[in-house]
């Protein structure tokens, strides 16, 4: 449990997001193309980190608006916030 | 056995004062080179360490357990033993575990506080009705003992639920496993690593695994605290952090982390005699052989390797632990804590090689895998022997989530597990 500053509300308790898992997993641009060992790396595969990780989070019961997380998955600490679209920053 | 635990044992001790007692396990520096390593000391890497040693002949091993052997998930979970999932896979592989579990104290010679008290499922709108109706079938089908129970028979078996239809979500019914149970956790861990050591596995405490050594696509050996041990085979059962040790080896696998947390109050006289689970409002409990009640709660949505969950979390299971059991209103809780746990996308585990030669997966149990110790040891040692899966774990490969030949136990097994 802690606190998430929203980049559109400001900082609010953890319990009003929910967690969207692994960020900058790109949709594959020809999913016709992909064989299925491409697939399950895309829809399962995740790195599933121990220390900072890059993830996406949703503020649900808020503006329910996207944004990204970079995060210490070890001690939950929360590194960086950023929009959508915008550049990831360098870790 | 050379320290065989029976009734004269323990009177010959207590002529000594329980000083003499032989250690039940060694304390080894690890050798330079081993048939075989498995990484992780909980309940289903010394179980599968066991079952190496014992059906497959493979003596010279050793388990390396990063804390203390049992300090994991196996100490930190309620103990809750049962088989009645849904999909033929799962029945084949949880009823495999029950078995074992049905014989397990005898076998290794050490109590494991084995209790067939079954295991009961609530259902709480008409949904979950037709659900736990179509779970019993299939479990009988499967060879596994199932009842439904109506709305009188839940509050015959357990008579402090509340079955007032004026709940919020009131009981309509209940499936009863009544081979299921529960288990003592530390004694599962502790009475493998004895057994396991007798026949000359190496465990190893404090000592962590730092990378795995690769020669193209097969296994050299593992990096550690204590060195490097080389080895062709490296069986991994190493539960939240299995993508930890897979990220080593440059794999990557179908995990999310997330923290699980259980609590339990002060003790009290025996007051509920089996295990009542129920998924639609998340709370299960039953009552440890010291009296303290043991609640389970959910896990948290985001990846976390913390061993700490949200309260908030804690706070749901426990409104609906008060509702169904309003006698517990007064109880006062002692501990809570959260262990990590790796859930895989369709809920089932994975017990498989991998594109590795040498390197195994026993992982992805994630809410439930205490369960399935014995059983998870047994065909996950046969898979490492033998370099091929039993053909009770074949539909638990990796290669599933390639196929799209799921084990889809997410919500159709008899809850949160």
């Amino acid at each position: 449990m802690f606190l998430i500053n929203c980049p559109y509300c400001g900082e609010r308790d953890q319990q009003e997001f929910k967690a969207g898992g692994e960020a900058h997993i790109e949709r594959p641009k020809q999913p016709t193309e992909l064989s299925d060992d491409e697939w399950a790396e895309y829809l399962f595969m995740r790195k599933n980190i121990k220390g900072v990780q890059f993830e996406r989070w949703n503020h649900a019961h808020g503006c329910r608006k996207w944004f990204n997380m970079v995060r210490d998955t070890s001690n939950d600490e929360i590194k960086a916030i950023y929009k959508m679209g915008e550049k990831p920053p360098s870790q | 056995m050379r320290n065989k635990y029976s009734v004269f044992s323990l009177i010959k001790n207590a002529l000594s004062y329980h000083e003499n007692w032989q250690r039940a396990w060694k304390d080894p520096a690890p050798k330079k080179d081993y048939d075989a390593v498995i990484v992780g000391g909980g309940g289903h890497g010394l179980a599968t360490a066991y079952y190496l040693a014992k059906k497959h002949n493979m003596n010279n091993i050793a388990v390396v357990e990063k804390g203390w052997i049992g300090g994991g998930n196996t100490g930190r979970n309620t103990t809750i033993i049962r088989s009645n999932y849904l999909w033929d896979a799962s029945a084949g592989l949880y009823d495999h575990a029950l078995k074992i579990w049905e014989g397990l104290s005898q076998e290794l010679n050490y109590n494991v506080m084995f209790s067939q008290r079954g295991v009961m499922n609530l259902a709480h709108n008409l949904q979950d009705v037709r659900d736990l109706k179509r779970r019993t079938h299939a479990n009988r089908l499967n060879g596994i003992d199932a009842v439904y129970l109506s709305t009188e028979e839940v509050k015959k078996f357990c008579p402090i639920i509340n079955t007032s239809p004026d709940i919020r979500y009131p009981v309509l019914g209940g499936t009863l496993q009544r081979r299921a149970g529960t288990a003592r956790h530390d004694a599962v861990a502790w009475g493998y690593a004895r057994g396991a050591d007798e026949m000359g596995v190496d465990i190893i405490q404090n000592c962590e695994v730092k990378g795995i050594k690769r020669n193209g696509d097969s296994v050299e050996g593992i990096e550690t605290t204590k060195g490097f041990i080389k080895t062709k085979k490296v069986g991994v059962v190493a539960a939240g952090h299995s993508s930890v040790i897979a990220n080593m080896a440059g794999l990557r696998l179908p995990l999310e982390s997330k923290p699980l947390q259980a609590l339990v109050s002060e003790p009290v006289k025996p007051i509920i005699d089996t295990v009542v689970m129920s998924n639609a409002v998340h709370a299960y409990v039953s009552q440890s052989d010291k009296g303290e009640l043991v609640i389970g709660a959910g896990t948290d949505d985001y990846v976390s390797y913390t061993q700490k969950g949200s309260h908030q979390i804690v706070e749901g299971t426990l409104n609906a632990i008060l509702e169904l059991y309003p006698i517990f209103s007064r109880m006062r809780m002692l501990r809570q804590w959260g262990g990590i746990v790796d859930i895989c996308p369709d809920a089932s585990p994975i017990l498989s090689k991998t594109s590795i030669k040498g390197l195994y997966f026993n992982c992805g149990w994630g809410t439930g895998g205490f369960k399935a110790t014995p059983g998870s040891g047994d065909l996950f040692a046969h898979t490492i022997a033998n370099d091929e899966p039993h053909k009770l774990n074949a539909a638990f490969n990796l290669n599933r989530f390639v196929s799209g030949d799921l084990v889809d136990e997410h919500g159709a097994a008899a809850v949160a597990h």
